[in-house]
């Protein structure tokens, strides 16, 4: 389980989180979700670490996330980036099968390439892309690779920053099935921050709504569409009108 | 109320002094945590073999090709300027004495700033603004250890023996044009440059290879670990990155050449 509390980050005069709490339940999808700037690419990077809060505390299943052994706490995390950042200089199945190359989860190179194929073929890639360098694959398949990666060394917790940004509506819905079926098979703890509400449909079991730095609703996906609360009904329907000013 | 501005002119002296001193400070600590990261696993064969390549192996062509014109150029120089006074017979130890003492490793110095600091640091400028270091350090892989060290290693490697190839070949030119053009006898010319070179000379130009190579690796590392974001971010990274590596390369030269021929 995840446990977030009163967690603050600010970048210079710019208070992007001010107080966040949030509860993650082992074995749920949480989906984030809240405008631009909001904050919600900051919170997944203060749980992995790669920006100090301010303040506030982190507990992964009743453990202080900022403290003790970095990579072991890391070990249990797979993360799908925005953007894949696969390695452009390295062939795809290295990518994919990169933590089981090198340090504690080490495994012998012609397994962790039969590993990688089998993570490939699980995300609907053909074992000939396995050779293939990153620069020559599409967004989509960039995207399942990050997928692939994320899932190789069978993590008990899963972050996905924005998964079908930039994809056409067909290839989001191929990787927001993924996705689901993926969380599901493993049995893992997934936190997703997307403002694509067909994304938030299809993967969440709850959703927290982040905006002013703080979590504005949270509750079940079933009941966002009926939370009573202004700022989430203008964001999940899109409207220019509301709460939230357009321009920000 | 607005400052007079002989006070507005010291601030400004005052607040560029500052950033100096702060630049230095965090390229001390940077260089200081790359040497921690150094002695401490796990270390990362593959990616320092793949370093030593690029740095080393891809760099010959352009190192061979400055270091044999400046040799040359350096012999028609030193006959032209020795025959003022009656003294063209010193050009094979004056070729030999500038390409060991200072030519070979400071081109040597600047073509690897150029090729490989540029190359460096636009590569972990790209990889950090396409999230690539941050995929690093969620795989539980530190970018210290596996972008920086095996660079900066591969530079301490590589630089010395690309400056010692420098040299050998600026002496060559040096002497391809004293014996075709010039009309010195070839091996009254391989003599004098053999007997005139002594040990420290060589060791001057392997020392400072070394600590060139370090620099210009450790400056590729830093600006691309420091880029800014977008386009104009790597842009920045690089072209400070060559600015640094060459400064420092002549200011450690001026430096090294001190220490060596105070001796």
């Amino acid at each position: 389980m995840i446990s977030i509390s009163g967690l603050q980050k600010s970048f210079g005069s710019n208070r992007v989180l001010a107080g966040v709490d949030l509860e993650v339940g082992r074995g749920r999808s949480m989906v984030v979700i809240g405008g631009s700037g909001t904050g919600k690419s900051v919170l997944l990077k203060c749980v992995l670490g790669l920006v100090t809060p301010d303040a506030g505390r982190i507990l992964v299943d009743g453990v202080d996330a900022t403290a003790g052994d970095r990579d072991a706490f890391l070990a249990r995390f797979g993360m799908l980036f925005q953007g894949a950042a696969l390695f452009d200089s390295l062939p795809v199945w290295q990518n994919v099968s990169f933590r089981l190359l090198r340090g504690a989860l080490k495994r012998p190179r012609a397994e962790a390439r039969e590993i990688a194929i089998e993570k490939l073929r699980r995300v609907g890639l053909s074992p000939d892309v396995a050779d293939r360098f990153p620069g020559e694959l599409s967004g989509g398949m960039q995207k399942r690779v990050g997928l692939a990666r994320a899932i190789a060394a069978d993590p008990q917790i899963i972050f996905f920053d924005e998964p079908t940004t930039g994809l056409d509506p067909i290839m989001s819905g191929v990787i927001n099935d993924l996705i689901r079926e993926i969380v599901t098979e493993m049995g893992a703890t997934a936190l997703t921050i997307t403002h694509d509400m067909t994304s938030v449909r299809a993967i969440a079991d709850e959703v927290a709504m982040l905006h002013g730095g703080t979590v504005r609703w949270t509750g079940p996906v079933a009941q966002m569409d009926a939370s009573g609360d202004a700022h989430v009904d203008q964001f999940i329907h899109g409207r220019a009108e509301g709460p939230i000013a357009a321009l920000r | 109320m607005a400052q007079p501005l002989p006070l507005r002119g010291l601030a400004a002296l005052g607040a560029m002094a500052l950033a100096v001193l702060a630049s230095v400070g965090r390229v001390t600590r940077f260089a200081l945590s790359t040497f921690r990261h150094m002695v401490t696993p796990p270390f990362y064969g593959r990616e320092f073999l793949v370093a030593l390549g690029n740095v080393g192996w891809l760099s010959l062509p352009v190192v061979g090709l400055t270091a044999f014109f400046t040799g040359g150029a350096l012999a028609l120089q030193i006959y032209a300027g020795g025959a003022r006074f009656d003294a063209q017979a010193v050009v094979p130890q004056i070729v030999a004495l500038g390409m060991v003492r200072e030519l070979g490793p400071v081109l040597v110095g600047l073509m690897i700033a150029a090729r490989v600091t540029s190359s460096i640091a636009a590569e972990i400028a790209t990889m950090k603004v396409t999230e690539q270091i941050d995929a690093l350090v969620t795989l539980s892989t530190h970018p210290m250890k596996y972008l920086t060290v095996p660079r900066v290693l591969a530079g301490i490697v590589a630089v010395p023996l690309l400056v010692g190839l420098g040299d050998i070949v600026g002496i060559f030119g040096g002497f391809t044009v004293g014996v075709k053009s010039l009309g010195f006898n070839p091996s009254v010319y391989i003599r004098n440059t053999w007997d005139f070179l002594e040990p420290l000379d060589v060791i001057s130009s392997m020392v400072k290879g070394l600590v060139f190579g370090f620099i210009a690796t450790l400056m590729g590392c830093y600006a691309g670990m420091g880029s800014g974001r977008g386009a104009q971010g790597v842009g920045r990274a690089t072209k400070s990155s060559v600015e640094r590596a060459s400064v420092l390369i002549l200011a450690a030269n001026f430096l090294l050449t001190g220490v060596f021929f105070s001796l």
